[in-house]
């Protein structure tokens, strides 16, 4: 069935069977391959997107519940990776072997912009639900410190205290 | 000895360099000489092309795997220092396969990257330098003493000539042998944290992975394999997996049945509609208690002698206290985030294969096996590894994607499932280690045995598999009285390479029956390593230098404890303290002090960052996770029943190197095998608890 939607701000259309994941839309009908496939069942993270601002595991989101909904994935998180969240982690170097980064990363850019201070248990809670096998969790977590300090900055919010667990 | 040559213009064809302007230089250990040199060693010197083209990049063709282990940017790093490159100009790609250049075994494992480009890589980038500097010097007729190299560019009073504008002329001369290399003091770049050159690709979606394969026309496919390990199809009904939407086709290979469609969830959803009926084979009654009471046999038993020293055994009728144990790990999966994957397209002229993939000759030789055409005609197309830990070392998943588009006659892409990745994987050998001690007067251990009953999947030399005794027959300790003994105990779980190997649960057998024999003496675990090791520099200085950082005997938080472990493997030396608390039952880990000796450090970022991700493996081993067989199959299939460390179980970490002017050791196995042991010392140190197994279960705790 064709199904339309907007990615990455632009509108799409597919036509697929109404279960098929957003997951496998994305990666094999779409060719968009910067959102991964972990585990098929919401524990792992890896295929993180955000659906209407907020963040979705795409692999058990059948295609037919994004209609009308407006998708981000990590292509379309900013156009040259100037997202405070792109730029904490080079600025970082979180990765290591890289594949649940767009995961992780899409995330955190959706807690941010839910709470722009982030405690450490506000991370907990948030980032436990994507698993890093190089853990590179430490490095996640300073991190997602260091965007929230260029988000808050860059919006000209009064600098108000980093939240404590 | 690395002889760097200059390459003609069909090297650069065979280098997979695409363009052919500028200055290619290889450099290579002559064939003879590395068959000669690395005899029954698998540390096999790291060869490879340079390439420094006319628009100024420098391109280092790489066999080598990218699995988040870093040797990209440490190995271009190595290279660009010697070179006096431009590093914004330094670009790498991934080789493709050449025994004959990068050795019968081309690949990735055992830490060796930066153990074994570290000469080869200088070697390399100080001959091109020489190249260039006299170039230069010709060009402006001034004495090569005179020119000074610096940021890709050779300089002369002022006047300054980038290494593209030379190349060409460069790549007349003949290339010199025995260059100096520069001294520690010289380094620009070996000793910096640089900024690695695959993130940039890693945050915007870009980095191309196995799984991110695409080739025209390709089918997408996935695998019905039987759930008992070692079983065959018997029979299947394809008629209602062909009635889902987007199915192509529907074909048996030796593995089990596959399903090919338009994208991978139609293939999915056709694998769940097909109709399959195992030969379950030998293992159907297989399992976990009868696996353990096998490996208990073995370690139950005399067995082949691993090592002995002094009396071995027999120093234990003699020996004043004494103490015996019983150690046990369980089978463990690698689970890397990416699921194995393999792209394969299989024509009558020829075939190729792009994978993640550690080894890639064994990628090769797989695709050969299977379509009969010579090797050589077999193209392995190495893409980003979503993780490795030595899982991507077997190509048992590259062979059924090559059989799947041989069969099928079209392009394909394999994906498999977290199931059967989980299910079908090659496993971590379970062991069972029985240990008997003793101590002298004063309360010193004074005899060591050990008899390991563990699988096999190395090859036994003597009687021994030395994966299966490492981290025990090579123990340190200066105890007088040593004897190791090993029996195959093998069910026929497919096992392999995990993350540190036979140290990963070998440590902790050690370490943690060293602190038993330290508590049986009444001796700080501390005090009875110092004085172990007294002869061996490097161990104790981590030892010390972690001790110290981690405040060894200062006071604690009350209900918190601490543990150390030290180990020496992969050529570097390794020392954690674990902090941990035990509160109703439950084990939190709060801080892992780590002190590494790796030698020369590259890029100290990326030893940090490789350190933690080590520990943070070891963890997971150590808390969660471990493989269980019932009736022959796997019991856990996802995150769900295999658990692993996630970030609010993350201790705070602190990494400290011992600076060092010894060649490289390894990086990426190193810290593993000491968390698990140190944690379990933690316990005891707070509990008196001893902990014996792996993972640590929640009824150990109460």
């Amino acid at each position: 069935m064709a199904i339309k939607f907007n990615l990455n701000g632009k509108p799409q259309t597919v036509d697929v069977p109404a279960q098929m994941p957003l997951l496998w839309v994305l990666r094999d009908t779409l060719g968009m391959t910067g959102t991964k496939f972990g585990c098929g069942m919401a524990l792992c993270g890896a295929c993180t997107v955000h659906q209407n601002g907020q963040a979705i595991r795409s692999c058990i989101t059948p295609i037919s519940s994004v209609a009308g909904k407006n998708i981000t994935t990590i292509e379309g998180l900013s156009p040259d990776s100037t997202h405070a969240v792109q730029k904490a982690w080079l600025e970082l170097d979180v990765p290591q072997c890289g594949y649940c980064q767009s995961g992780q990363i899409m995330a955190a850019a959706a807690l941010l912009a839910k709470k722009s201070r982030p405690s450490d248990a506000d991370i907990d809670e948030v980032m436990r639900g994507n698993i890093c096998r190089c853990g590179t969790y430490q490095t996640i977590r300073q991190a997602i410190h260091r965007a929230s300090d260029i988000l808050v900055a860059s919006n000209g919010a009064p600098g108000s205290k980093r939240g404590v667990a | 000895m690395t002889s760097v040559t200059k390459v003609n213009r069909r090297g650069f064809l065979k280098a997979g360099l695409g363009t052919a302007a500028g200055l290619t230089l290889s450099f290579a250990i002559p064939e003879k000489a590395l068959r000669a040199q690395t005899a029954g060693s698998a540390a096999y010197p790291l060869n490879g092309y340079i390439h420094i083209g006319v628009d100024d990049t420098v391109t280092l063709v790489l066999p080598k795997s990218e699995m988040g282990q870093g040797p990209v940017t440490s190995l271009s790093q190595i290279l660009a220092d010697e070179l006096d490159a431009d590093w914004t100009k330094i670009r790498t790609q991934f080789a493709p396969v050449d025994p004959k250049l990068y050795g019968p075994l081309q690949g990735t494992f055992g830490s060796m990257s930066t153990r074994t480009g570290w000469d080869p890589m200088r070697k390399a980038g100080a001959t091109a330098r020489a190249m260039l500097v006299a170039t230069a010097a010709r060009r402006w007729n001034v004495p090569v003493s005179e020119c000074r190299t610096e940021n890709g560019a050779v300089i002369h009073n002022g006047e300054r000539l980038s290494y593209g504008s030379i190349a060409e002329d460069a790549a007349k001369l003949p290339a010199p042998t025995g260059i100096a290399l520069k001294n520690a003091g010289e380094y620009k770049l070996i000793g910096k944290s640089l900024k690695r050159l695959d993130t940039p690709a890693k945050v915007n979606g870009s980095a191309t992975f196995g799984i991110d394969a695409k080739v025209p026309g390709m089918q997408y496919a996935v695998l019905a394999r039987c759930p008992v390990i070692g079983g065959k199809v018997a029979s299947f009904d394809a008629t209602k997996a062909k009635a889902v939407p987007g199915v192509k086709q529907v074909v048996e290979i030796s593995n089990g049945v596959t399903v090919l469609a338009d994208n991978t969830w139609n293939a999915m959803e056709g694998r769940r509609a097909l109709e399959v009926h195992w030969d379950e084979g030998a293992l159907a009654n297989l399992d976990s208690p009868g696996i353990r009471k096998m490996m208990d046999e073995g370690a139950s038993q005399p067995g082949a002698v691993a090592r002995k020293a002094g009396d071995g055994w027999d120093a234990l009728a003699s020996a004043g206290k004494k103490l015996d144990a019983v150690y046990e790990a369980a089978y463990m999966s690698h689970a890397p985030m990416e699921p194995m994957n393999c792209t394969a397209h299989v024509r009558a002229d020829g075939c190729d294969i792009w994978a993640a993939t550690q080894i890639q000759t064994a990628a090769r030789q797989a695709g050969a096996q299977i379509t009969g055409l010579p090797p050589e005609k077999v193209n392995v197309h190495t893409l980003y590894l979503g993780g490795g830990f030595g899982r991507r070392g077997s190509a048992d998943f590259i062979a059924e994607a090559v059989e799947i588009s041989k069969a099928a006659g079209t392009p394909v892409k394999l994906t498999w499932s977290r199931e059967d990745d989980m299910t079908h994987d090659l496993y971590r050998p379970a062991s069972v280690t029985r240990f008997a001690g003793a101590l002298d007067a004063e309360g010193w251990p004074a005899v060591w045995t050990t008899r390991v009953g563990c699988p096999s999947f190395q090859g036994i030399q003597n009687g021994v598999d030395r994966a299966a005794v490492e981290g025990i027959a090579d123990i340190a300790y200066a105890i007088p009285h040593i004897q190791v003994e090993y029996n195959k105990a093998d069910p026929g779980i497919p096992t392999t390479y995990w993350r540190s190997v036979g140290y990963s649960q070998n440590t902790f057998f050690t370490e943690s029956f060293l602190d038993e024999l330290a508590a049986a003496g009444g001796k700080d675990p501390l005090e009875v390593r110092r004085r172990l090791l007294a002869k061996n520099a490097r161990m104790l200085a981590v030892l010390e230098l972690a001790a110290e950082k981690a405040g060894w005997g200062k006071p604690l938080l009350a209900g918190h404890g601490r543990g150390i472990a030290v180990v020496n493997n992969i050529g570097s030396f390794n020392a954690q303290v674990a902090e941990v608390s035990v509160t109703e039952g439950k084990l939190r880990v709060h801080r892992m002090v780590c002190a590494v000796d790796c030698g020369q450090v590259i890029n100290p970022a990326i030893v940090e960052a490789q350190i933690q991700s080590g520990i943070v493996y070891g963890l997971s081993a150590a808390l969660k996770g471990g493989i269980t067989i019932k009736n022959g199959r796997v019991e856990q299939q996802n995150f769900n029943s295999y658990e692993v460390l996630r970030i609010h179980e993350m201790p705070v970490v602190e990494v400290h190197i011992v600076p060092s002017q010894n060649a490289p050791g390894g990086i990426g196995e190193a810290s593993t095998p000491t968390t698990a042991p140190a944690v379990a010392n933690a316990v005891f140190a707070v509990t008196g608890k001893r902990l014996r197994r792996l993972p640590i279960r929640p009824e150990d705790l109460a």
